[in-house]
C-alpha cells in the first residue's frame, strides 16, 4: 500500500465516497431483504457471515494494517463466549453479558500484548498459538464455569424482557453490530493511531524513528482486535445455542487467517468478501457435488481442501485476494460496458 | 525415584519424536527461512504411508517404513519444485501461509482417499509389547528404538552439516543464498533437497509415533507440539531442537504425572511462553542483524 503524499492521494484512500456510498447503501438493502426470502437455514449461515466478519475486521486490524500475526484469535472468541454466557446465567442480562464479553477478551488481548511487544514475526505467531491452546484447555477444564468439555447450553438474547431467539432477530443484530465495527475500523484507520499502525507494519524502525509511539499503538492494535473478537464470541454462541471448547481451536483462528489473506489482506471490504467466501463456499461446493454424486453424502475433507487450495491459489495469483479481483472487475466494467461515458 | 526417572524416560522417547518434527522445522527454517506449518500434515502422511505399505500390502515393517519416508520425501522435493520454488523473494508472513494452506491440502486429501478417510487406524510394530528392564527401570522396545533412531539421526545430521559439501552448501544458503548462487552453489535444487529431507525427518517421526500411538488424520496436531520444541532451541539450531524437544516431551511426562489433569496438554506452550517472555528469540537463537 503506497503512502499518501497529500491530500488528493489521501481522498482516493479514504475511498470515493459516491460510487461507495452507493454500494454500500445497496448491499445494505439487500442484507436487510434477504430474511424476507430465505429459509432459516440460510438466515443463519448469513449470520454466521456477520459474526466472522466482526472478528475479520479485529484481525484484519491487527494483521492487514499493523502488521502482527495472531495464530490465537479463537482463544478470543472463546473467552467473548465465555464470559457473555457467564454473566447471562448469573442473572444480569444480556446487554451486560455482551459487555462482559468485550471486556474480559480486551484485557486478554491486553495480557497477550504485554509479551508480544517483544517479539516479531514467527515467534510472535507461536506465541499467540500457545496462548490459544491454553485458553482451550482453561475451557476444557474450567467447569463451574464453561461446562467443560460437556460444553454449555446458551439460553436467547433478552434486552429489557424482549428474548431475541429467532434466527431473524440474531441476524439482524449481528449485522447491526457487524455494521457498527466497520464503521469503528474504518474511522479509527483514517485517525493518527490507525495511520500509526500502517506505520509499524510497513517499517516498525521507520515509525519508531518518526515519533511513532509503538508499544502503545501496537497495544491498542491487539485490544482491539481482541475486544471485536470477544463481540464475534458473544454472538457466536447466540447463533449457535450451544458452545464447547473444541469449536474455539487453532483450526477456527486458521479460519480467519485464510478468511482475510482470501478475501484480501489490508482492505476492510476484503474482510466481508472472505466472510462470505468461508461460509458460503462449502455450502456451494456441496451443493454443486449433490448435482453430480447420489445421494446427500457429505464429504468429510471438503472444507479443508476448498479453504487450502483457494488460499495457494489466491497467494499465487491474486496475492490481493478477492477485494483486488472485484476492484479489476469492476473497473473492467466501467470501462468496457459503460464505456459509453467517456465518448 | 525410580517413577521419576521412569517418567523421564518415557518423556524422552515421546520427546524425540517432537525433536524429530522439530529438525524438520529447524533444517527448512534454517536453510530457505520459511516456517513450514505443514510439517505436522507431513508427519501424519508419513504415518499414512507406513500404514497403507505395512498393513494394506503387507510388507515388512522396516521395508514398508522405508518406503513410506522415501515418499514422502520425494512428495516434499515435489511441494518446493511446484509451489514454494514460485514463492521464493515473498514475505516471510506469505510464504508461511502458503504452507497452510498445503497442510489443510495435504489433510483433506489424506481424508479423501479411499481406505485412509477418517477412521483410526493402528499400526503394529515388530517391537510392540517388547520390554527391557535396567534394575528396575522399564522401557519399552518401541521407546528405545526411538531414542536410538532419534540420536543417531541427530548425529547424522550434525556430521553431514558440518564435514560434508553439500551440508557445507547448505549453511552457505542459510546465511546468503544471493552469494552462495555467485560462488556456484545450486540453490534452488539444494532447496529442494532441504525440503525433502525436512519431509523425511517428519514422515519419519510419524512412523516411529505410529506404533505407540495411532493413524488419524488429526495426527499432525500432535506435529503442533514440536513448534515448540523448535522454539525453545532458538529455531535455527539443530543440537537446539533436540534439546528443545527432549524439554518438553520430560516437561509433558512428569506434568502429566505430578499435576492435576489438563496441565499435560499446555505443558509444552506454558514453557514455551514462559521461555519466550524471557529469551524473546528462544534459547539458543542468536539476535540477528535487522535491515531497514
Amino acid at each position: 500500500m503506497q503512502t499518501p503524499a497529500d491530500y488528493r492521494s489521501e481522498l482516493t484512500i479514504a475511498g470515493r465516497a459516491g460510487r461507495q456510498g452507493l454500494i454500500g447503501v445497496a448491499a445494505l438493502i439487500v442484507i436487510a431483504i434477504i430474511p424476507w426470502f430465505h429459509s432459516n437455514y440460510w438466515i443463519s449461515q448469513l449470520t454466521f457471515v456477520a459474526i466472522y466478519a466482526i472478528a475479520g475486521f479485529g484481525l484484519q486490524i491487527l494483521l492487514g494494517f499493523a502488521g502482527q500475526v495472531s495464530l490465537g484469535q479463537a482463544a478470543f472468541l472463546a473467552s467473548g463466549a465465555y464470559a457473555c454466557s457467564y454473566v447471562e446465567r448469573l442473572g444480569f442480562g444480556s446487554p451486560a453479558g455482551f459487555a462482559a464479553a468485550v471486556i474480559v477478551s480486551t484485557l486478554l488481548g491486553l495480557l497477550v500484548a504485554l509479551p508480544a511487544l517483544r517479539m516479531a514475526g514467527l515467534y510472535l505467531g507461536i506465541a499467540t498459538m500457545s496462548f490459544g491452546f491454553i485458553i482451550e484447555e482453561v475451557a476444557a477444564r474450567w467447569s463451574s464455569v464453561t461446562g467443560g468439555n460437556a460444553g454449555t447450553v446458551v439460553a436467547a438474547i433478552e434486552v429489557g424482557g424482549v428474548s431475541l431467539g429467532q434466527p431473524w432477530q440474531i441476524y439482524y443484530l449481528s449485522w447491526l453490530f457487524c455494521l457498527m465495527v466497520l464503521l469503528l475500523s474504518y474511522n479509527l484507520l483514517r485517525t493518527p493511531t490507525g495511520r500509526a499502525m500502517q506505520a509499524i507494519r510497513d517499517s516498525e524502525i521507520a515509525a519508531r524513528s518518526s515519533g511513532v509511539r509503538v508499544a502503545q499503538t501496537k497495544g491498542i492494535a491487539f485490544s482491539l482486535s481482541a475486544a471485536f473478537a470477544g463481540l464475534a464470541g458473544a454472538l457466536y454462541s447466540h447463533a449457535l445455542g450451544f458452545i464447547s471448547p473444541e469449536q474455539f481451536t487453532i483450526s477456527m483462528s486458521l479460519d480467519l487467517l485464510v478468511m482475510i489473506l482470501i478475501g484480501g489482506l489490508g482492505t476492510l471490504r476484503g474482510v466481508l468478501f472472505g466472510a462470505v467466501f468461508l461460509v458460503v463456499s462449502p455450502e456451494l461446493m456441496q451443493a454443486v457435488l449433490g448435482m453430480f454424486t447420489s445421494g446427500n453424502t457429505e464429504l468429510p475433507g471438503l472444507r479443508p481442501l476448498l479453504f487450502g487450495g483457494s488460499l495457494i491459489l489466491v497467494l499465487l495469483f491474486q496475492p490481493d485476494g478477492i477485494d483486488a479481483m472485484v476492484s479489476r472487475t469492476g473497473a473492467w466494467l466501467i470501462r468496457h460496458a459503460v464505456s459509453w461515458r467517456r465518448r | 525415584m525410580i517413577i521419576f526417572l521412569q517418567q523421564v524416560v518415557s518423556g524422552a522417547a515421546v520427546g524425540l519424536v517432537y525433536a524429530l518434527v522439530a529438525l524438520g522445522f529447524v533444517m527448512i527454517h534454517k536453510s530457505t527461512q520459511v516456517f513450514n506449518f505443514a510439517l505436522g500434515e507431513l508427519m501424519m502422511l508419513g504415518a499414512f504411508c507406513a500404514y497403507t505399505f505395512i498393513v494394506l500390502f503387507a510388507l515388512p515393517f522396516w521395508i514398508g517404513g522405508i518406503l513410506a519416508i522415501l515418499s514422502v520425501a520425494l512428495f516434499g522435493a515435489v511441494l518446493d519444485r511446484v509451489l514454494l520454488r514460485r514463492m521464493i523473494g515473498n514475505k516471510p508472513f506469505t510464504i508461511f501461509m502458503l504452507t497452510v494452506g498445503i497442510g489443510f491440502c495435504i489433510r483433506a486429501i489424506v481424508m479423501l482417499v479411499p481406505q485412509w478417510g477418517t477412521d483410526t487406524y493402528s499400526l503394529p510394530s515388530p517391537l510392540q509389547g517388547k520390554v527391557l528392564s535396567f534394575g528396575g527401570l522399564i522401557v519399552s522396545a518401541d521407546h528405545l528404538a526411538i531414542l536410538l533412531t532419534a540420536s543417531a539421526i541427530a548425529a547424522a545430521l550434525y556430521v553431514f552439516f558440518q564435514y560434508t559439501r553439500l551440508g557445507l552448501a547448505m549453511r552457505a544458503i542459510s546465511q546468503n543464498p544471493l552469494s552462495a548462487s555467485y560462488l556456484g552453489v545450486r540453490v534452488d535444487t539444494l532447496f529442494s533437497i532441504v525440503w525433502a529431507l525436512g519431509a523425511a525427518g517428519a514422515a519419519l517421526a510419524g512412523v516411529m509415533l505410529a506404533p505407540i500411538s495411532f493413524v488419524h488424520a488429526d495426527m499432525g496436531q500432535i506435529g503442533l507440539k514440536a513448534i515448540p520444541a523448535a522454539v525453545l532451541g532458538g529455531f535455527d539450531s539443530l543440537p537446539g531442537a533436540i534439546v528443545g524437544g527432549l524439554v518438553i516431551g520430560i516437561v509433558e511426562a512428569l506434568a502429566g504425572f505430578y499435576c492435576p489433569e489438563g496441565v499435560k496438554d499446555v505443558a509444552a506452550y506454558i514453557v514455551l511462553l514462559v521461555v519466550l517472555a524471557v529469551k524473546p528469540r528462544g534459547l539458543f537463537g542468536q539476535p540477528d542483524a535487522k535491515k531497514v
